[in-house]
């Protein structure tokens, strides 16, 4: 979409041509509003130059966010995993297509140089593939049947726990987003995410990929603002089931804890990780911790009251 | 060509009491759901020829119990349904007319009167339609009513709230009360409310329960709830009629009714019923659409084929 | 009046596929000719026409090829399993477009509807690649230890009734595992194979990882027996099983084998019976029964016989038989005329030895091979068509009176492939199926598949599980 030799960035007003400035936009139940405080801050890049106005999430915008997820969440959970991987891919692949301009995005955002930020968004991409291909294999992976002492079918599944809040990392706005992001959404839960609050914008542009991604609306929600006010709300709201707590500093996240314990929502607790260790191949975890395990039971019986034998 | 016996109804002994009746319904195969979906899905993708087509369209057409049921129908509304049912195209002549009209009982006399000298029936919903929440001589009030008014039809329908509850005998009472109070003139339709009955488990009992107390039609829905006619649930009533034809001798007719609104729709049921019963049910006496928005979309497809260019609504009457 | 409702000839259009006339074997990313310079002709059987002529690899091909993928093997199996994931993504993705027109292909060269390769062999084969191109970068949690290694060269051979999907079912996860392949299809189905090659080239998969050699028996004998190859990977008929595993006797080379079977289908007087109905015309017509799966001998509680049968001729009289092509066909054309004869002969025999032969008015067409859906009652275990396979649109009927029976006769068979049972009754269902010998067993449903899905047999329907999780360990040195 952007000619590489013209740099289209705000700042960069010196070419003939001026250029369009893109108002960000939260992303909640498939649509692009503005926040509902009519409030929105500055995002700066690393050298703190201006880059755009973000929107300023207010609680009933979290609210709205919440109704949207719950909405979305029976569709979702129920479609089949195989859907969903096709889905998870559509994600990379339209990302893939807007390769250019997400790695501008994350080089302002964390004042990377370019290749670094093309590394940052490349393993952006091959994640959602990478979880894509997760949705029809953790089920076999963590579920199956049980060899229970009587005459019982005795089948254990995981389903998806709910509604998530996903708080996300701070330092790493795209590759750390997407990092705790697909894993949540892969397995069947809906997400409301609350951007870097520094830099929100790789998040905020995500979202115009998912509505593109046959991604039904509400089952990802992006939020931005300040994520001290948004998320105390949140994890106290009754309606949501889980909270990933990776973008919350140490008192953030105890207070957060706490507030989650009201109807004992998972909590995923924030682990420390530099920006390197992003990079690395995930394990199951980060789905595992937004599963739930259902068991069910069965009796297989006896074929007859005959006894006769063949 | 097997008709409905009038008399003696067929199965009787199983209606002896509450109990009885419930064995035997409750002895009926039961029906694997992913499995009737699939078939009637799979029926779905059949495609005819052109030629065929037109006489889907004609046929399908004179199948159409046009219906308005509102609270704000006037006699003028339903002087113009009736118009349309006996000439639906206005600028062709050799468009069939609709089955018949459905109109509530207050209306039946201004819609005997719009289709006076057609062969076009008109069809009343009956029994304090459509919830059926009345006293029995209410609804027999409401019965009789039509009846005296000229309607030629009735559309009735069940207890669901008995149904659900267990009380067969009860829903079954109420439907031979009712067909006797439409007297020989009147066929009965005997609608189940498919959506309340939720389950096809008991949508084969209502079936079967419907027909052993003397329905002339075994219709799906009143076409005022979320879910109304499905080429499954029809394909499993289908089923039914067949079945109870292969037993009693006695041949049913069968109306799915609400959210049948294009010819591709119908034509898939009409390929439903082919399939299922065939030729004998491929004729207006023993298959009906409930359907109201649905005839243009008929009048619409039959244009397209005389004249090879889409049409549009603009073509079309609107009443 | 009523007989005007016809279903109008639907043909799917022929224009969406190119077939060239002559295409070479597949070696090392290259379409070359045969060394001895042999063809052979593939027909359609529904019309017998020519299709394509189509070279046939000899031994020095097999040669070749297996050392295309020996050489392949070396940097494919270490390429990262992410790497290798993405080109299986791309196949599934490159499939997924191109499935009408391969849809088209397999139906002109197998001669079945085309409803069927649309609806079903397509969808199977994109979803299959799709599963496994996901298990690329996970085998650490199939279940295997920790980064299980490939074996090397897999050498697959496959059968004509499936002849896309039978390849998606060898290729994916050989490949996903990081093991190369050389894989030889059948002689009368090898046109979706070699269009896979191309796919495989779009998709920038490196050469030699993917070898495509068409030929006959004597192709797979040789690629089977080759030295350098690791795997060997088998599915059709028993009897070939048998000499693959002699043949393979003594080496370290891994087997598994997909084979023939006699698939149970058992309805309880308490079954769904118009679904029933459904699922036993499924059983046995899908594919006009050459299916190794299929439900060939049908087994219904006597106390429900006679109603089920009445149903199930009913339903019958309204299959359509004929042009493959067209959407509304429900039984298309016999493979081959060879395969016909084994039909005719096998149905000759019941006949022969007493069984009832039923068929509904069906006109067949004149040229091409074709026969009708053929049901068979009053069969015992005793008859030949109660215990060979016939692959072929042909039931037969027997009886039973408990479930002990049923599912006594239903083991009584050299095969143990697949099995379905019809009840209404959760714990019967299970209480059976434990009881089978089979290795897939449906129950109010039958031949379903899905990727994620293990399938293979026990007894003499072979060994060694494809599809699922399961299906990695074929491929994997563990």
């Amino acid at each position: 979409m952007s000619d590489p030799r013209v740099d289209t960035r705000p700042d960069a007003r010196s070419d003939a041509r001026l250029s369009v400035f893109k108002t960000y936009k939260l992303y909640v139940g498939g649509k692009f509003p503005r926040s509902e405080s009519g409030r929105v801050y500055e995002v700066s890049d690393a050298k703190d130059k201006w880059l755009a106005n973000a929107p300023l999430s207010s609680r009933k915008d979290a609210r709205d966010a919440v109704v949207a997820a719950r909405k979305a969440f029976g569709g979702w959970a129920g479609a089949t995993a195989y859907n969903r991987g096709q889905i998870l891919y559509r994600v990379a692949e339209m990302l893939e297509g807007r390769r250019e301009q997400f790695v501008r995005e994350v080089a302002d955002a964390e004042g990377l140089s370019k290749p670094k930020a093309t590394a940052q968004v490349d393993a952006a991409i091959d994640r959602w593939v990478w979880y894509a291909g997760w949705t029809d294999k953790i089920a076999q992976v963590v579920g199956g049947g049980n060899p229970v002492a009587g005459p019982y079918f005795n089948l254990s599944s995981p389903e998806p726990t709910g509604v998530v809040v996903v708080l996300a990392p701070q330092e790493s706005s795209f590759l750390g987003l997407v990092s705790v992001l697909a894993p949540v959404i892969a397995t069947g839960n809906t997400a409301i995410v609350v951007a870097s609050e520094k830099s929100p914008l790789p998040a905020l542009s995500l979202g115009e990929v998912l509505a593109t991604s046959d991604v039904p609306g509400g089952v990802v929600n992006i939020l931005s603002g300040r994520t001290a006010e948004i998320t105390p709300s949140l994890a106290a709201h009754q309606d949501v089931n889980a909270i990933d707590l990776a973008g919350a500093d140490e008192v953030l996240a105890k207070e957060l804890e706490i507030a989650a314990a009201d109807n004992l929502k998972r909590v995923l607790r924030p682990q420390t990780v530099d920006s390197a260790q992003w990079f690395a191949t995930p394990g199951t975890e980060r789905m595992t911790a937004f599963l739930e395990t259902k068991t069910v039971w069965h009796p297989t019986g006896s074929l007859g009251a005959s006894g006769s034998s063949y | 060509m097997p008709t409905t016996a009038s008399t003696a109804l067929p199965l009787k002994d199983v209606t002896a009491s509450d109990s009885t009746l419930r064995r035997y319904l409750h002895g009926l195969p039961g029906v694997d759901a992913v499995g009737l979906e699939a078939r009637a899905a799979s029926l779905g993708t059949r495609s005819i020829k052109t030629t065929a087509k037109a006489y889907a369209i004609d046929l399908a057409i004179s199948m159409v119990d046009l219906t308005t049921l509102e609270g704000a129908d006037t006699p003028g509304k339903v002087r113009a349904l009736g118009a349309k049912a006996v000439r639906p195209d206005p600028t062709d002549r050799t468009a069939p007319a609709t089955a018949a009209v459905c109109v509530y009982p207050d209306m039946v006399a201004v819609a005997k009167e719009a289709v006076a000298g057609s062969a076009v029936k008109v069809a009343s919903v009956a029994t304090a339609f459509p919830a059926g929440r009345a006293a029995l001589g209410v609804k027999l009030a409401d019965v009789r009513d039509a009846v005296a008014a000229g309607a030629d039809e009735i559309d009735m329908v069940i207890d669901r709230g008995a149904f659900l509850a267990g009380n067969y005998l009860k829903v079954y009472e109420e439907i031979v009360a009712v067909k006797e109070a439409c007297g020989a003139s009147a066929r009965l339709k005997v609608i189940f409310e498919t959506g309340e009955l939720s389950t096809y488990d008991n949508i084969r009992r209502a079936s079967w329960l419907g027909m052993i107390a003397g329905a002339d039609f075994i219709k799906t829905s009143t076409g005022k709830v979320a879910v109304n006619a499905t080429p499954a649930n029809t394909l499993l009533m289908l089923e039914a009629v067949r079945d109870f034809r292969a037993q009693t001798g006695v041949q049913v007719g069968v109306k799915p009714a609400g959210g049948i609104r294009t010819t591709k729709d119908a034509v898939k049921f009409l390929v439903v019923v082919n399939e299922t019963v065939g030729e004998d049910w491929l004729d207006n006496h023993w298959f009906r659409f409930g359907a109201s928005s649905l005839l243009n979309d008929l009048l619409m497809q039959r244009q397209k084929l005389a004249t090879g260019r889409y049409s549009g609504p603009d073509y079309v009457t609107v009443d | 009046m009523a007989s005007v409702f016809e279903y109008a000839p639907a043909p799917e259009s022929r224009a969406v596929v190119d077939i060239a006339p002559s295409y070479g074997l597949f070696i090392d990313g290259e379409f070359v000719e045969a060394a001895e310079g042999r063809v052979f002709k593939t027909v359609s059987p529904s019309t017998e026409e020519v299709l394509s002529e189509v070279a046939q690899a000899g031994e020095a091909d097999v040669e070749r090829a297996v050392k295309a993928a020996r050489k392949a093997f070396e940097k494919w199996s270490a390429l990262p399993g992410a790497e290798r994931a993405k080109y299986l993504f791309r196949i599934a993705r490159i499939i997924q477009e191109r499935s009408r027109e391969l849809a088209v292909l397999e139906t002109l060269d197998n001669g079945k509807p085309i409803k069927e390769t649309r609806d079903a062999d397509l969808p199977l084969v994109a979803a299959h690649f799709f599963y496994y191109a996901g298990w690329a970068d996970k085998l650490d949690h199939a279940g295997y230890g920790t980064n299980p290694r490939p074996l090397g060269v897999a050498g697959q051979v496959i059968p004509w009734n499936f002849p896309l999907l039978m390849l998606a079912w060898k290729i994916a996860p050989a490949l996903a595992t990081g093991n190369t392949v050389v894989l030889k299809p059948a002689e009368t189905t090898p046109l979706s194979a070699l269009f896979f090659a191309d796919i495989c080239r779009q998709a920038g998969l490196p050469k030699g990882v993917v070898n495509i050699l068409p030929g006959y028996g004597d192709t797979g004998a040789a690629l089977v027996a080759h030295p350098d190859v690791n795997k060997v990977a088998f599915t059709g008929s028993t009897a070939v099983g048998k000499e693959i595993a002699r043949t393979v006797a003594g080496t370290r080379k891994k087997l598994t084998l997909e084979l023939g079977g006699k698939g149970a289908n058992i309805v309880f007087d308490d079954a769904p019976i118009d679904q029933a109905v459904e699922g036993i015309v499924t059983g046995i017509f899908f594919n006009q029964g050459q299916v190794c799966c299929a439900g060939s001998r049908l087994l219904v509680q006597e106390s429900v016989q006679d109603e089920l049968l009445d149903s199930l001729k009913r339903r019958l009289s309204t299959l359509r038989l004929g042009d493959p092509l067209d959407k509304n066909t429900d039984i298309g054309a016999i493979n081959s005329a060879e395969q016909l004869a084994r039909i005719t002969s096998l149905v000759e025999a019941g006949e022969a030895e007493g069984a009832e032969r039923w068929s509904p008015a069906c006109e067949l067409p004149s040229s091409g091979y074709w026969f009708a859906p053929t049901l068979f009652t009053n069969v015992t275990q005793a008859h030949t068509i109660a215990r060979d396979e016939i692959f072929g649109p042909v039931l037969s009927v027997l009886t039973f009176r408990t479930p002990d029976e049923a599912v006594a006769k239903a083991n009584n068979t050299q095969y143990g492939l697949s099995a379905g049972i019809w009840t209404e009754k959760g714990s019967r269902i299970l209480a059976v199926a434990n009881k089978l010998r089979a290795g897939v067993v449906w129950s109010n449903t039958f031949n379903k598949f899905d990727p994620t899905s293990p399938f293979g047999g026990y007894k003499e329907s072979g060994f060694g599980r494809e599809g699922g999780r399961h299906g990695l360990e074929a491929y994997l040195d563990v």
